[in-house]
C-alpha cells in the first residue's frame, strides 16, 4: 500500500508539560480542552490569581470556574538566550501579560508573531494554546487588533 | 536562667574557601566554617545553643551538632525566602538573644552550589513550589521557558529598566565596581581579574536585553558561618563586637521571593521598601547614618532597586548614583566591598554579612576610612551593624 498520501507525523511536543496542583487543576484541565478560565469567589465573586482555597477578601472556601476573554496587554518581557530553555530548539519571548479581568491579573506566558525589538508595554495580544509533552495544552499569546 | 531582655553583637565569622568545586560533602562545608567562626569568637563549639540556617541548606542540625559536638541545643530554625531572605538569619539570631533564650547562635550556610548542583541551569521539576522557599508560583513559569533565576529576575527587572529607563550599560556599571572591589580581595574568586565596561559590554546575553553573563552572581562551593551573643559577653569575647542595632523582615501582601510577578507595581520592590521603612523605625536611623551597605547581588538590577528601597537615591535614580561614583571606592556609600556574590562567591548572601561584619571591625581588606554603621540587605531582610 502506497504511503505517500500520508502525511509525516507531527513532531512531538517538547514543551514541558505544566505541573499540576490540586488547587490549579481546574486551569491545566480547562487549557487541555482549549478553554482559559479563571477561579474567583462564590460568595464574594472576586477573582483571584495564583489560584487558592480561599478567598483573601471574604475568607469564602466556596470557589467557581469562570471564563475569560483571553485579552490581555503585554506588561514585561524578556528573551532567555543561555542556557537554552528546556524543550525549546528556538528562544521563547517569555512575558507576563496583565489580562483584561483585572488591574493586577497577570499571567506568565509566551509572546509570539512579533519580533523582541518590536514588542511594546501595554501591546494587545489575545491567547491561543500550545501542545506540550504528555498531551496537555498551555496557554500563550499573539498580537491582537486593539 | 532567668530571661531579661540582652542586646545582640556578631562575636565571630568563618568561612570555607570559596571554589567551583570543594572536593567535600556540604556537611563538611557546613562544620569547617562553624569551627572557624567559633573559633574567631573565641566561643567552645560545645557552647553553641542556638542554630538558623536556610530551609534550602542541605546539611542536618543534628548532623553538625555531631560534628560541633554541640551538648545541648535550646533552639534549631530555618528561614524561607532563599538568598533574599539571607539577613533573616541575623533578626532570628538577634530575637533569641534579646529574649534570652539562647546565648550562642550559630548561623551557617553551606553549599556545592557549583559541583554538586547548578542554581543557574534550567530547572524543570517541582523544586520551587515546596513550602518554604516563598516561590509557590515557579510552576507557572517552567512550561514557558522561564527556568533559571535569570529569566525570573528579568521578568521584573524589564519593568523596572522601561520604566526608568534603564540600560543593560547602566547595569554593567555595577558589575564594574563590585569587579574591582574583588579584584583586591584574596578570597575573591575573581581577585586580580578587574573588568571594564567594554568587557561587561561583550560579555553573552544570558536573557535579552537585560542581564548579560556579567550582571550575574557566580555559583560557588562554599561554607560561611556567623556566631551572635549578647553584648555584654561580645565584650570579653576575642573580638572588638559588632552590635546588631536592629534587623527585620518584610513580605509584603502578593511578594514572592522571585515568581514575584502579582504585586501591584513590579517596577519596584515592595518587600525592599518594607523593609527599609521597618528597620530605620526600629533603629532610628536614616541612609545618611550609613558608611557602607552590602546589599544582595545575585544579579545587578536588584542592587539598584534596593538603593532606591532605601532610600539612597530617589526611584529610578540608582543608575545616576552608581555613575556619579558613590558606591565605589572612595564613594559616600561604599557597595559590597568584597566585591559581593558577582566577585567574591555565591554563599547565598551570607558572605555579604561577614563583609558588613569584617568593615566594623576595621578588617577588611578594601577597608573605608572611618565606619560606624553598616547596612546589609539582602531584599527581604534587613539589619544595622555598628560599632559598639
Amino acid at each position: 500500500m502506497s504511503t505517500e498520501n500520508t502525511p509525516p507525523a507531527a513532531p512531538k511536543p517538547t514543551r514541558l508539560a505544566p505541573i499540576v496542583t490540586l488547587d490549579a487543576k481546574f486551569f491545566w484541565d480547562a487549557a487541555d480542552k482549549g478553554e482559559f478560565v479563571g477561579e474567583q469567589c462564590a460568595d464574594c465573586g472576586k477573582l483571584r490569581f495564583p489560584p487558592r482555597p480561599m478567598c483573601p477578601y471574604c475568607h469564602s472556601v466556596k470557589r467557581e470556574v469562570v471564563p475569560l476573554s483571553g485579552r490581555g496587554t503585554v506588561y514585561s518581557w524578556i528573551l532567555p538566550r543561555h542556557p537554552m530553555p528546556f524543550g525549546f530548539k528556538e528562544a521563547p519571548i517569555v512575558a507576563t501579560i496583565e489580562l483584561e479581568e483585572g488591574e493586577h491579573y497577570r499571567l506568565v506566558s509566551n509572546l509570539y508573531g512579533v519580533a523582541l525589538e518590536d514588542v511594546k508595554a501595554g501591546m494587545p495580544v489575545e491567547v491561543f494554546f500550545e501542545p506540550t509533552m504528555g498531551n496537555h495544552q498551555v496557554p500563550v499569546f499573539r498580537p491582537r487588533a486593539k | 536562667m532567668a530571661r531579661t531582655f540582652k542586646d545582640a553583637a556578631i562575636a565571630g565569622i568563618g568561612a570555607t574557601e570559596f571554589s567551583k568545586a570543594s572536593g567535600r560533602s556540604e556537611l563538611q562545608l557546613a562544620a569547617e566554617c562553624s569551627k572557624a567562626a567559633l573559633d574567631d569568637a573565641g566561643i567552645h563549639p560545645s557552647e553553641v545553643d542556638g542554630m538558623i540556617t536556610f530551609t534550602i541548606d542541605n546539611s542536618d542540625e543534628i548532623g553538625l551538632c555531631r560534628c560541633l559536638g554541640v551538648k545541648d541545643l535550646a533552639y534549631t530554625g530555618r528561614i524561607p525566602g532563599g538568598g533574599a531572605a539571607a539577613v533573616a538569619t541575623i533578626y532570628h539570631a538577634m530575637a533569641l538573644v534579646n529574649a534570652g533564650v539562647c546565648n550562642t547562635v550559630l548561623i551557617w550556610r553551606a553549599m556545592n552550589e557549583r559541583s554538586q548542583y547548578r542554581f543557574g541551569q534550567p530547572h524543570t521539576q517541582n523544586i520551587g513550589p515546596q513550602a518554604g522557599n516563598g516561590t509557590g508560583s515557579l510552576l507557572w513559569c517552567m512550561p514557558f521557558g522561564a527556568q533559571t533565576p535569570a529569566t525570573w529576575e528579568s521578568l521584573t527587572a524589564q519593568r523596572y529598566m522601561q520604566q526608568y529607563g534603564v540600560t543593560n550599560e547602566d547595569l554593567g556599571r555595577l558589575a564594574v565596581v563590585q569587579r574591582d572591589y574583588a579584584a583586591t580581595n584574596p578570597a575573591a574568586w575573581f581577585y586580580q581579574k578587574p573588568i571594564t565596561l567594554e568587557d561587561h559590554q561583550s560579555s553573552k546575553w544570558i536573557v535579552e536585553p537585560i542581564l548579560r553573563l556579567l550582571d550575574c552572581c557566580q555559583e560557588s562551593d562554599g561554607g560561611v558561618a556567623i556566631v551572635v551573643t549578647s553584648l555584654e559577653r561580645a565584650r570579653d569575647l576575642k573580638q572588638k563586637p559588632v552590635r546588631i542595632v536592629g534587623a527585620c523582615q518584610s513580605i509584603p501582601y502578593n511578594v514572592e521571593v522571585i515568581s514575584n510577578y502579582y504585586h501591584a507595581d513590579l517596577s519596584m520592590m515592595p518587600e525592599a521598601e518594607g523593609t527599609a521603612k521597618r528597620l530605620w523605625a526600629q533603629t532610628g536611623m536614616k541612609p545618611s547614618d550609613m558608611q557602607a551597605a552590602m546589599i544582595y547581588d545575585a544579579f545587578t538590577p536588584q542592587v539598584l532597586k534596593q538603593l532606591e528601597a532605601f532610600g539612597f537615591c530617589k526611584r529610578g535614580e540608582a543608575k545616576d548614583f552608581i555613575k556619579g561614583g558613590h558606591i565605589g571606592r572612595g564613594g559616600s556609600l561604599p557597595v559590597n566591598t568584597h566585591g559581593g556574590l558577582i566577585g567574591e562567591a555565591y554563599i547565598h548572601g551570607m558572605n555579604s554579612v561577614a563583609e558588613g561584619v569584617r568593615q566594623i571591625r576595621g578588617t577588611s581588606v578594601n577597608q573605608i576610612g572611618s565606619v560606624h554603621n553598616v547596612l546589609v540587605s539582602s531584599g527581604m531582610a534587613g539589619a544595622v551593624l555598628a560599632k559598639d
